[in-house]
């Protein structure tokens, strides 16, 4: 077994914020089965915050521990300040990841940040449509 | 908590009489089977006596087994041992897609110092067939290995018809058999392999007890050379307590192995019912009939196994998987990926294997348990959600 710390693991065994927003304001999706990990992230955005973020995760105990965190690092965060979470912020705030899982800290800010970039392309489609 | 291993082929505890047998060896015949003195004598009748049972296992002759440490050491002096022997005869080695790292990536080192190396593929059980194994030969094979049962789908080989074709052409045959050996009935004599491969630790003796089978007119090398303890074949002080260890483990293999496997197979079997009944999208891997009787492989649809094996060990549970998350080098089973599954299934297996302390009774727990695993873990699956929207569309 992978040597996790007690906050990976707490994640891990009850994650928080699992779901798929229904009419969601953006979808950001990573990952494939060969590489072991899929995760997927949608977002509820108000006032250009981020009111409410869910996520569907396939993969290891890093991986779910990894979308967890980042859920909860997201929510209520305006959406400049949910770009700026980085890999390392993430596997900080789980008191560290073991070394060959670093990785999925990787996927899970990837997939957050790409659900804001389709937020940000569907708001640039219906702002010239608007104009 | 209750606590279920069904990692067996991982680890299991000892027969209370292996452990018993090994005790005088650590303290009052503590001496060195080598020495003039009388010291050596216990250690060196006790160090044959095993010997013979180790032989009678396999129906082979005492001085046919030399003493190793794991059967990944086995199978390193089985095929760089007769290689360096046979240098000479030729440069070609035939194995199987599906064996262990300890003979697949010596045979990539020996590729690198010049040796050409066939691997045969298997089919979707793990199967090698006997006649893709004929028309690799060539004149100048000098090495066939191929295991005798897989350790992670369970798989037997049809051993007896893949040695009859390396010996209808005159190539000397070995067998990784760490683990069918103490299992499967194995008959050196009649097979007719020249090396195989076995380890005490499969059959409820201690780790780091392990033999290779080297019939009488093989040659090979040694790896460790030194002093002449196993005929010059494996220098060293013996670990004379580990080796007695074997010797009772194959003893009580050899006596109890029709009863063993029939209890074993008749849980195994119950188990593997329950969980096809009570965990949908299970997937059964490697042969249905033709495998290790303790041995269950199946494949949870949607999940990944890591995150199973960690909520299971919540559980008090403890199995395996081939997910590339639980693998150090983070690469999914190379086993299930010869026999065909895709990386999706691959990534979802589970290893059960079953020992002598799992019970009937523990089925209902572990099918539960399973369940509830599986159904948490597909909920927050984007291929479990992806699959039933198009159940949803289909209908």
């Amino acid at each position: 077994m992978p040597e996790y710390s007690d906050k990976v693991m707490d994640h891990f065994s009850n994650p928080r914020n699992i779901g798929e927003i229904g009419e969601a304001d953006g979808m950001g999706e990573v990952g494939n089965p060969v590489c072991g990990d899929m995760m997927k992230f949608t977002i509820k955005v108000k006032d250009n915050r981020i009111e409410d973020v869910k996520y569907l995760t396939f993969g290891c105990g890093a991986a779910i521990a990894v979308s967890s965190m980042v859920s909860e690092m997201a929510k209520g965060k305006t959406l400049e300040e949910a770009l700026k979470i980085t890999n390392k912020q993430v596997a900080e705030e789980l008191d560290g990841l073991p070394g060959n899982k670093l990785h999925c800290s990787n996927l899970g800010a990837d997939a957050l940040h790409k659900a804001i970039e389709d937020y940000m392309e569907k708001q640039g489609v219906k702002g010239e449509n608007a104009s | 908590m209750k606590k279920i291993s069904l990692d067996n082929q991982a680890a299991s505890p000892l027969e209370p009489a292996v452990l018993e047998a090994m005790l005088p060896f650590f303290t009052e015949h503590y001496g060195n089977p080598s020495s003039g003195h009388e010291l050596g004598n216990a250690p060196r009748k006790a160090l044959e006596g095993a010997r013979a049972s180790v032989a009678g296992l396999i129906n082979a002759e005492p001085r046919e087994i030399i003493f190793t440490a794991s059967a990944s050491e086995s199978n390193n002096l089985a095929i760089k041992g007769l290689l360096a022997a046979n240098r000479s005869k030729g440069n070609h080695i035939i194995s199987s897609s599906v064996e262990h790292f300890s003979v697949l990536n010596q045979l990539k080192t020996l590729e690198k110092e010049g040796f050409a190396v066939t691997l045969l593929p298997v089919d979707q059980y793990g199967l090698v067939n006997p006649v893709q194994l004929e028309q690799a030969i060539t004149d100048k094979t000098i090495l066939v290995s191929i295991q005798a049962a897989n350790p992670e789908i369970g798989t037997i080989q049809p051993l007896d018809d893949l040695v009859k074709v390396a010996e209808s052409k005159g190539v000397p045959f070995h067998t990784d058999a760490a683990a069918a050996a103490g299992w499967i009935e194995i008959d050196v004599k009649k097979t007719g392999v020249a090396l195989l491969s076995l380890a005490g630790d499969q059959f409820y003796g201690p780790k780091g007890s392990a033999a290779l089978y080297i019939s009488q007119k093989t040659r090979i090398r040694p790896l460790i050379e030194g002093g002449i303890q196993e005929r010059g074949l494996r220098a060293g002080t013996e670990n004379v307590p580990a080796l007695v260890g074997l010797g009772v483990a194959a003893k009580l293999a050899s006596e109890t192995m029709a009863q063993r496997v029939k209890a074993i197979t008749l849980l195994r079997d119950q188990l593997k019912e329950r969980l096809l009944e009570n965990v949908p999208h299970l997937h059964l891997n490697g042969h249905p009939k033709q495998r290790l009787p303790h041995n269950l492989n199946l494949s949870v649809q949607f999940v990944e196994g890591e995150a199973l094996l960690l909520r299971m060990n919540m559980a008090g549970i403890y199995v395996s998987s081939g997910s590339s998350c639980t693998s150090q080098a983070l690469k999914s089973s190379h086993v299930l990926a010869a026999i065909g599954l895709p990386p999706e299934l691959a990534q979802g297996s589970l290893l059960l294997s079953l020992g002598r302390q799992n019970n009937a009774e523990e089925v209902p727990y572990i099918t539960e348990q399973l369940a509830a695993v599986a159904d948490l873990l597909r909920r927050m699956s984007p291929l479990y959600h992806q699959y039933l929207k198009e159940v949803q569309n289909n209908a």
